[in-house]
This record gives structure tokens, sequence and C-alpha cells, in this order.
């Protein structure tokens, strides 16, 4: 039985990625998430574990696909120009369904942008930067403990779905310290072990079956509309199984604020302050951000008048919590950019202000 | 304690910049002129150049990188300014260097400063770190760190902490944790640091009212924004 410790945001990551069973890493250093990377440097040989600093980001994705497509439990992490430079390795793995566990802790943007805390790679998350018809599953966790928890567990989702599943922490989130109880070590998978639990795997066919064959190209049309259309079955399943959300308060609420990662924390702050003024406020916090969790919204109480999506970009989340608000509620944004944070008394006068409340 | 330059390093997430954040105010009311050298260049966040308002209001004059807290960036880029303070024999110093040793070999390029009898090396130790949890480990981090120093260590400070979950036993763990050290490598425990609520809890406890050498350092969470431990 573990017990608490006081870790740091990138260090527990990277923690509960090997208690989660990853055994492959491939990186490349970029701030705010280099402890991560130094960490799996220091400790993944010592559970049998490879680790590689890559000589770029296209690189430790494609080595990331190489040890995936072999049946290895494969991850990287990096920051937001990072993950931006891995678009294509991160589309191949879906058109390949090969799964992987990729945690961008996330930084101010657009280009290089800056090293402070930024929610702006929403679109990035949900949407992607790769070309063609695909889904990563994405999530973004609150606290430490919730990401690690989040990490240990994504190792399944993306060995369930074939799929590469995606962190979301924000660079806040990297860098804090907050104490953790880490999430008990599950066996790794090993060479023995692949050919069974995962039979599509490039682990070498000893003249006992046909080879597999793992291709992203395929030039029958209908062929590849059948893979497409496949994709999509386990998308349909992914929105039934995977949407996650954490509500505050909805059932009396005047006005529902709308929040993720750590801003949501700042958001819990701000309900308190308008508490003290009399004002009921509610939380939806999207913990799985594709699928996103519109469903949520119908939770949603007679006495809301308003709505207000707070984060930390020009507004993208903003536009699934239309989606999701169709139409029923007026909607307005809160936001900070380019490494600034919300304060929680900001946050609350953007409340104040949508219910036209002085 | 009462060099006139006080460097403090440690561990990273040691709680090396809120104790350098809090020894500073406390010299700086004590009437002292006061200032912090934030030599960090390892951390992107959570460095005490991101309280300069609050520290120049509190009489502590903060010296960081040449852009000083206008740019965040984890550049090597200390500014020379930060030699005036060191030369000023009316000034006191704190030196909140950069976490493990890789965070302390900055401190080599003002190495003619620290190695004085005006000067002392004091590493913060927090029992709660998993790297620096038992003596084994606490003194591997305390050796790299003296090692790429070549500054031999004055003492230490025991700061262990589990944030807002802080517990009396903690402290105390972390403190019998620090004595051994203390014992094994010869030097002193120059702190115990705690929140002022277990300040209070502490220093009624028998055993600790009898050890002489126990001094308490109640601490303040300067660095931490308050929504992050609701």
């Amino acid at each position: 039985m573990s017990k608490k410790v006081l870790m740091k945001g990138n260090e527990a990551f990277a923690a509960a990625a090997i208690r989660g069973g990853a055994r492959f890493y491939f990186g490349y250093p970029i701030t705010p998430q280099n402890e991560l990377t130094e960490y799996m440097a220091r400790e993944l040989n010592k559970v049998g574990g490879s680790f590689i600093q890559a000589e770029s980001e296209l690189a430790a994705i494609s080595m990331v696909y190489g040890a995936a497509v072999s049946g290895g439990t494969a991850m990287l992490s990096s920051s937001s120009p990072g993950i931006a430079l891995m678009q294509e390795g991160i589309g191949f793995l879906c058109s390949t369904e090969v799964p992987c566990v990729i945690i961008n802790v996330s930084r101010g943007g657009p280009g290089i942008g800056s090293i402070q805390p930024s929610q702006a790679d929403y679109f990035q998350a949900t949407r992607g930067g790769s070309n063609g018809d695909y889904h990563v599953y994405s999530f973004a966790p609150a606290s430490i403990q919730e990401a690690v928890d989040m990490i240990a567990g994504a190792f399944k989702i993306a060995d369930e779905y074939r799929n590469p599943v995606l962190i979301l922490a924000d660079g806040m989130l990297g860098q804090m310290m907050e104490p953790v109880l880490l999430p008990e070590a599950v066996p790794a998978v090993t060479e023995e072990d692949i050919p069974k639990v995962k039979p599509w795997a490039l682990a070498g066919h000893k003249d006992e079956r046909k080879p597999n064959s793992v291709i992203s190209l395929d030039l029958k049309p209908d062929r590849l509309e059948q893979r497409v259309l496949g994709y999509w079955g386990k998308h349909e399943k992914a929105k039934k199984e995977l949407v996650k959300y954490q509500t505050v308060g909805l059932a009396d609420a005047e006005v529902v604020l709308v929040s993720y990662g750590t801003t949501s924390r700042i958001v819990l702050e701000a309900i308190d302050l308008l508490a003290e003024e009399g004002i009921k406020a509610g939380l939806i916090r999207p913990i799985s951000l594709w699928p996103y969790p519109y469903k949520a919204f119908d939770e949603i109480g007679p006495k809301t008048k308003a709505i207000v999506c707070a984060e930390l970009s020009m507004g993208q989340m903003i536009e699934d919590v239309k989606l999701g608000a169709k139409e029923r509620w007026p909607i307005t944004l809160c936001n900070r950019v380019g490494g600034m944070l919300l304060s929680p008394a900001e946050v609350a006068e953007s409340a104040k202000k949508a219910l036209g409340v002085k | 304690m009462d060099k006139r330059i006080t460097i403090v390093c440690g561990h990273y997430g040691s709680g090396k910049t809120e104790f350098s954040v809090n020894y500073a105010i406390k010299l700086a009311r004590e009437g002292k002129r006061t200032a912090l050298a934030d030599l960090d260049i390892a951390n992107p966040y959570f460095r005490s150049r991101e309280r300069q308002q609050f520290l120049e209001e509190n009489g502590v004059a903060l010296y960081s990188n040449v852009y000083h807290a206008d740019i965040s960036a984890d550049m090597p880029a200390i500014t020379a300014e930060i030699r005036g303070p060191l030369e000023d024999g009316g000034c006191h110093v704190v030196v909140d260097s950069g976490g493990d040793d890789t965070g302390a070999r900055v401190l080599n390029q003002f190495r003619k400063y620290f190695l004085g009898p005006e000067a002392g090396l004091y590493c913060v130790v927090n029992a709660n770190r998993p790297e620096t949890a038992d003596f084994e480990g606490a003194l591997a981090h305390i050796r790299s760190i003296c090692g790429e120093t070549g500054i031999p260590l004055a003492g230490l400070i025991s700061n262990t902490h589990m944030l807002r979950e802080t517990r009396a036993e903690d402290v105390i763990k972390g403190y019998g944790l620090c004595r051994e050290l203390s014992s094994f490598l010869e030097i002193p425990v120059e702190y115990c640091c705690a929140s002022r609520e277990i300040c209070d809890k502490i220093s009624t406890l028998k055993n600790i009212k009898e050890d002489k050498e126990f001094r308490l350092f109640p601490m303040e969470l300067y660095m931490r924004p308050a929504w992050l431990d609701r």
C-alpha cells in the first residue's frame, strides 16, 4: 500500500505512467514538462523499460509508433508547440489504430508562444491538426491526483480502443506541487504476453501464423472507406463509455460556469465569492474533452439565466459549450491568454455581468 | 543562522523559495537592509521574482535575471547587479538557488562571495518528497549539491510539509530525519519550518520543549495562489 507523497505534477505524471504500465518513453525536451522527461530518463530503465531522448519531436512520435506497433506500451510527453510538430505522427497512429498515451503539458501559443500556462490547445486536443477522419480521446485533469489516476488508466483505454489517448494537462498542473497517492502498479506487458493481448502487433510470427501487417496507406477506396467506418464504430462506443464530467450546484444555479483543468479551480473560488454576495453559481467541468460531455448541459436547472465559459484561450471550448447549450441560455466568454491566468475576482465579475448584476 | 549571506539550496520542491522569501521578509522586518537574489534558472514557475512587488513592499530588494519579472523564461541570464548586495557589507542577502545539483551549479560563478565567514550554505530538506524521504536519499541529495558547488554546508533547514494537508507528525518526522543528518554531517539543524498553526501545536510537546537546539520557523505561503488549496 503506497502512501501520500508530495510531488511536482510532471514527476507524478511520469511515476503514474510507469505504474500504469508504460515501458517505452520517447521525448524531446520542452518547458514546462521537462521534469517528466527527466524522471523517465532516471526511472524507466529501473523497471526494465526503455527511454530515448529523440533528436526531434517528429522522431519521438515516430519512435512511439514503432514501439507501440510492435506491441510495446509506449508514451511520450511534450508541450504545445512540440505536440503541434507531432500531428502527422498522431494521424498515422490513429489511421493504423495503434494505441499510445500522449501527455501535453500545455503552454501559451500560437507558434513558440510562451512557457506560462494556457488552454489554447483545446482545438488541437479535440479537433487535431492531422489530416483525414480521426479522433484522439482527450482528457483534462484538474488536480495532480486526478491526473495520476487518469494517466495510469489511459493505457487501458488506449489498448481497449486501439487509439491514442491524450492527457491535456496545463503548465500550472505540471509545475505545481501537491500531495498525491500514486496508483498501484499494474504488471507490465511482457514480450510473451504480446501475441495474446495484442494479436494485431508486429511481434514476430515465428512461422506459426500469417504475418500481421499494419499499414496507413490503402489504395483501394472501398476498403479504406470500410476502415474509416470501422473507426467511427469505436468512436461512437467511446462517446457512450468515455464521457466524464463533474458538476457543482447545477440544480439551483442562477449562472453556470463551464471550465476545465486548473482553471476550474479558480472558478470554484469564484463560486464562493459569488455566494458571499448571495449569487448562486454552478459549475460544469468537462473531464473528457473528446468525447465532450454535451449531456451535462441537460442537468442545468430551471433557475439558470446565463452560462459563462471560463478558459485560457480566445474562446475554443465555448464552441462545444454552444453545442451542449443548444441556444437555451445566453453564453459569454471569460478569458485570459498568452500565459496569463484568470483571477477568481475576474471570473466572479464576468458571472455578475452575464446576470446583469452590478 | 546569523550570516550576512544566506545561500539556500535543496531538492526541487523542498520549499527553498518559500523559505527564502519568508526568511528575507523576517530579516527585513528585523530592520536589516535585505536583498533576495533569485538564482533559480531551472524552474519556469513559482519563482521568487513573481513576488517582486510584494517583496519590495516588505522592504526586500529583489535581484533576479536581467529581465527581472518582465518575462518568464528558464534562461541562464542572471543579472550582474546581484554582485552589488553581495559586495555591500551592510546588506543581508538571501540567495535562492535552483533545485538539485543542476540548480546549484549557478552558485559557482559567485563562489568567491560564498566561501568566507560572512556566508553560509543551508540545505532545505522535505521528508515528504519521495527522493529525500530517508537518510540515504537525503544524504545523497546533499552530497550531490555540495559536490557541485564545493561550498561546505553550514546547516540544515527542516521543511517537511504536505502543503495544507501537513500534520504536526509530518513536521516532527522531518525534524527527526534532519537531526540524524545533522549528527552525521556535524552541522546544526538551523530551523524547523511549519505553519503558524502547527508551530503552536508543536511548541507545547514535551520532548520538543526539552530539545535545546530546536528552533521553530513559522512559515507563510507567499508563493502559492490560494485557489490551489481550497
